[in-house]
């Protein structure tokens, strides 16, 4: 009945048996210890379970764990290179991005999908490109703040 | 300003969240651990005929099954609530229902499985008989002869009835008034919707009989002695509660909720620890609701405009149950704030706390005060319009005087300190106000529908002197305790009653702690959310950390240096009024001579190794307060918003957000600005996006984030944040608590904004949220009425 599932997590590589029904956002909680990924929802509107998945930001309680075989995979464990933080990750801190922190994985992680895009991006861009992620604690002016600042480092 | 304190010193807390090291309830595995799951009740009033687990039973992965009857007959005993007024009448709340449901989401049965995929499969598979009852769901509606009654002995549905102010003033003020303004409103039920649902685990020591919870608390400490003293019956002193990070809480999580005991109960029965988290269905259904007020009011002035009376009757709709604290938000937190900043004489109101069947309502950020200021702000606007004034003329008119404090409001508070006519020519002059009524003038001549919303608002902060808590029906007092434990080394450790769900207490109680004691901050660590090392403490709520919090922990470490200055003296063979503790260095020097010293750390290390200490004086440098506040702090707000309605969809758009708050001496200005920021766009969201709903048949409507709105980041184009600073003049740090002012202010800000700008088309009340479809409705009847 389970089904192999092999991928790179964080540039590892993993080979696991799963449940066909298991989520990926259970998969990297429970069976992988990576407990980054917040889960806030049932329903995929709050973005705190946001990995990264071939570079692009998606919302692993949206995805089966078996959908993931052959993917790479990023959580916000595996963001942050040998040296220290990610820039987003300083730009989260210097800005007073977070409070409660739930939200915050899953915002940097997004946040790197927008600048990707858009590295300049302004503002209203980044509110926009936040639509999919939810924070109670912050009104997000302060979220926002950092990821724009975190654009303007990238660009400079 | 201290090297810290007044210093936006960047959140020491933060590394751990940033990469994904937040340590939530959620993610805690202990080794053999079960999983819970929990089945509620689809009806809002049915009795239970039976419950037949055994499908569910027989399920592979599943090790147990319990019902209500097995909590009870296993010393679980009923959820108390904390706060009872004069003659409340309180229903009984058992953990798990034994016979009849009162609300959507009401416990029903417990499964304990191997995995918490197996877990919901088998809640699923439990078949339970009911026989619906009659509800009903409304505030006022259920005490209606007609409405179903809900508990024995409790007449009417009705609680509690509750009043306070000069009635005879009133009905003077509004026998001799010239103009009065009358409005009834509905203050909408709203889900807190902290990001992290609820969660709780449990480990049992069967050798030493210890029981360690944890829970996504703000208060770890009450919820001990509630588990201990009513509904575990395990004591203190085996009880171990643990918060550790929690994801928000708004109020939502001050509450002792049915699954802190369920995960317990389960884990000692079965021998192995045991957690349980919500989903955000059951989070939506079963976390406490706050506000679902219904208000008769009218105001009574003289023809000058100065405010003479104010009448106001409110139903406070409960819930099926009290919980922890419900009887205090409509009551000592809302009619004690009518007066709001205005030097009104004839306040008098009255709250019927009323039953239903509904998920109890409790304290949600701002808990009481945001429905006062709503209602208050809503008729000084009525007020300006009847006169023909500008409404913040009207509020600057009618404004307590700087001079005038400390203020004795007639509604009991007295008002420490503020100056609310600085407090609104600031957010005037930040805001451009005559310029913004300028536009609007030149946008409703081109039939653009533009309005101007300004608002003063009071709060009443850190809860709060015990004995008056008492006096007006607590069952808990609420100083807060502050530990600092200077080590060996001279490093500190602080232990807090305090706790932080994103508050940023690791770092300003620190900034406090170094300040105090002239050490690096690097050298104080913040302890809290754990019964296993804190002696004691209230938890956080009430913006009341600082205030209380961090009075307690001035207390500290002021014994801290009287005792270094004792020890540091005869070290330095000086008596003790020759010596000076230096807060800048750290050090204690002889006067005048600043060169014969002894650093902070040399005393320290002395203090512990006892070989040369003063006659009398005990080793060890550990320092306990708790710290009663003088009275509650009065932090106060003008915030002006300015917004556009298409008149084609009725949108609403907010242009511009001005925020000028005083919440006395501040911290660190980048958390206090951070939380005003939050606060602001919670209240935006009742405003405009978000309500809890109840169909008429008591069904719930708003269990997932699709049906319940909360704000997105592109609902506001930018916050514009400034203060002025009155300090409080009875706590230590001056500060008067940061945490709600702007959820306060903020909703009545975009009412009046919205209903300025819908004043062309004579409408005057629209409930809340101001949605497309309300404001539709409000126009096409303002015009029907007016065709
Ligand atoms: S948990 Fe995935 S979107 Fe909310
Ligand atoms: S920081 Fe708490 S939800 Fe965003």
């Amino acid at each position: 009945m389970n089904h192999r599932v092999c991928l790179k997590v964080n540039g590892e590589a993993r080979d696991v048996e799963v449940e066909p029904r298991l989520l990926l956002c259970h998969l990297l909680r429970d069976e992988l210890g990576l407990t980054g990924a917040n889960i806030g929802c049932d329903t995929s509107q709050c973005g705190s379970c946001t990995v990264l998945m071939d570079g692009k930001a998606v919302k692993s309680c949206t995805l089966l764990a078996v959908q993931a075989d052959g993917c790479d995979v990023t959580t916000i464990e595996g963001l942050a290179g040998e040296n220290g933080l990610h820039p987003i990750q300083q730009a989260f801190w210097d800005n007073h991005g977070l409070q409660c922190g739930f939200c915050t994985p899953g915002m940097i992680l997004t946040a790197v999908e927008i600048l990707d895009r858009n590295p300049c991006a302004s503002d209203a861009e980044v509110r926009h490109g936040l639509e999919g992620n939810l924070c109670r604690c912050t009104g997000y002016e302060n979220i926002v703040k950092s990821i724009v600042a975190a654009g303007a480092r990238e660009s400079a | 300003m201290g090297r810290y304190v007044g210093h936006s010193v960047k959140r020491r807390e933060d590394p751990r969240f940033i990469q994904g090291k937040g340590r939530y309830v959620a993610n805690l595995e202990l080794h053999g651990m079960a999983h819970v799951a929990v089945k509620r009740s689809p009806y809002p009033h049915a009795r239970v005929v039976g419950v037949d687990s055994s499908a569910a039973a027989a399920m592979d992965g599943v090790i147990a099954v319990f019902t209500g009857r097995d909590f009870a007959d296993g010393g679980c005993g009923a959820l108390p609530c904390g706060w009872l007024v004069p003659d409340t009448k309180v229903p009984e709340r058992p953990v798990v229902v034994t016979d009849r449901v009162m609300h959507v989401g009401d416990s029903v049965a417990v499964v304990v499985a191997e995995d918490p995929y197996t877990a919901s499969d088998a809640v699923e598979a439990i078949e339970v008989e009911y026989e619906s009852l009659p509800s009903v769901v409304d505030a006022r509606g259920t005490t209606d002869a007609d409405a179903p009654q809900l508990h024995d002995g409790i007449e009417g549905n009705v609680s509690y009835y509750w009043k306070l102010g000069d009635s005879e003033a009133c009905k003077q003020a509004f026998a001799e008034a010239d103009e009065t303004v009358e409005l009834e409103l509905v203050n909408q039920r709203l889900i807190p919707t902290a990001m992290e649902p609820r969660a709780a685990a449990a480990s049992w020591d069967a050798a030493s009989e210890e029981m360690t919870v944890w829970t996504t608390s703000q208060n770890p400490h009450p919820i001990r002695l509630l588990l201990s003293a009513f509904t575990l019956g395990i004591p203190e002193s085996k009880l171990r509660v643990i918060s550790p990070d929690v994801g928000g809480g708004f109020g939502s999580k001050i509450f002792h909720y049915p699954e802190e005991v369920i995960v317990p109960w389960v884990a000692r029965q079965i021998g192995r620890p045991a957690k349980w988290v919500a989903t955000r269905t059951e989070s939506q259904m079963t976390d406490s609701h706050g506000r679902d007020h219904v208000t008769v009011a009218r105001l009574a002035m003289k023809s000058d405009g100065t405010f003479t009376g104010l009448d106001v009757e409110t139903w406070a709709n409960q819930g099926a149950y009290l919980s922890t604290f419900a009887p205090l938000i409509p009551t000592a937190l809302y009619i004690t704030l009518l007066a709001g900043n205005y030097r009104t004489k004839g306040v008098f109101g009255r709250v019927h706390g009323t039953l239903t069947n509904t998920v109890p309502v409790d304290a949600y950020r701002g808990a009481g005060r945001p429905e006062a200021a709503y209602l208050v702000e809503r008729l000084v606007d009525l007020a300006a319009d009847r006169l023909g004034r500008d409404p913040l003329d009207l509020r600057k008119q009618n404004a307590i005087r700087k001079e005038e404090f400390p203020y004795q409001t007639p509604v009991a508070f007295l008002y420490d300190s503020g100056d609310y006519d600085r407090l609104m020519s600031t957010a005037a002059a930040n805001a451009d106000y005559d310029g913004m009524r300028r536009a609007q003038e030149e946008a409703r001549e081109e039939g653009r529908l533009r309005g101007v919303g300004v608002v003063c608002c009071i709060e009443a902060s850190g809860p709060a002197p015990s004995a008056v808590a008492g006096s007006l029906g607590s069952a808990v007092g609420f100083w807060e305790s502050g530990e600092v434990r200077v080590h060996p080394t001279g490093q500190i450790s602080v232990f807090t009653g305090s706790h932080t769900h994103g508050q940023g207490h690791e770092t300003t109680l620190a900034q406090v702690v170094a300040d105090e004691l002239g050490v690096p901050l690097e050298s104080v660590e913040v302890v809290h959310g754990d019964t296993g090392r804190i002696n004691f403490g209230m938890g956080t709520y009430g913006s009341r950390s600082a205030c209380v919090g961090g009075s307690a922990l001035v207390r500290s470490a002021e014994k801290v240096r009287a005792k270094v200055v004792k020890i540091g003296a005869h070290l330095l063979e000086a008596a003790e009024e020759d010596v000076v503790y230096d807060r800048d260095a750290g050090r204690v020097h002889v006067k005048g001579s600043p060169d014969r010293a002894k650093a902070f750390g040399e005393i320290a290390f002395a203090a512990y190794t006892a070989h040369n200490l003063p006659e009398g004086v005990e080793p060890g440098l550990d320092f306990v307060s708790f710290y009663d506040p003088e009275n509650f702090t009065f932090p106060a707000s003008s915030h002006i918003c300015e917004v556009e309605v298409c008149p084609e969809t009725w949108q609403v758009r907010i242009l511009r957000y001005v925020a000028v708050d005083d919440v006395g001496k501040v911290i660190n200005p980048m958390i206090v600005e951070g939380q005003i920021q939050g606060g602001v766009v919670q209240g935006v969201g009742q405003a405009l996006t978000e309500t809890a709903g109840y169909a008429e048949d008591g069904s719930f409507l708003t269990g997932t984030m699709l049906e319940y709105a909360v704000p997105r980041a592109d609902l506001l184009p930018g916050i514009e944040v400034d203060r002025i600073e009155t300090p409080s003049p009875h706590n230590p740090l001056g500060v008067k608590g940061a945490g709600e002012m702007g959820t306060i202010a903020a909703t009545p800000a975009v009412a009046n904004a919205v209903l300025d700008a819908l004043r062309p088309l004579g409408v005057k009340h629209v409930e809340l949220p101001l949605t497309p479809e309300r404001i539709w409705r409000a126009v096409r009847d303002a015009q029907s009425a007016a065709a």
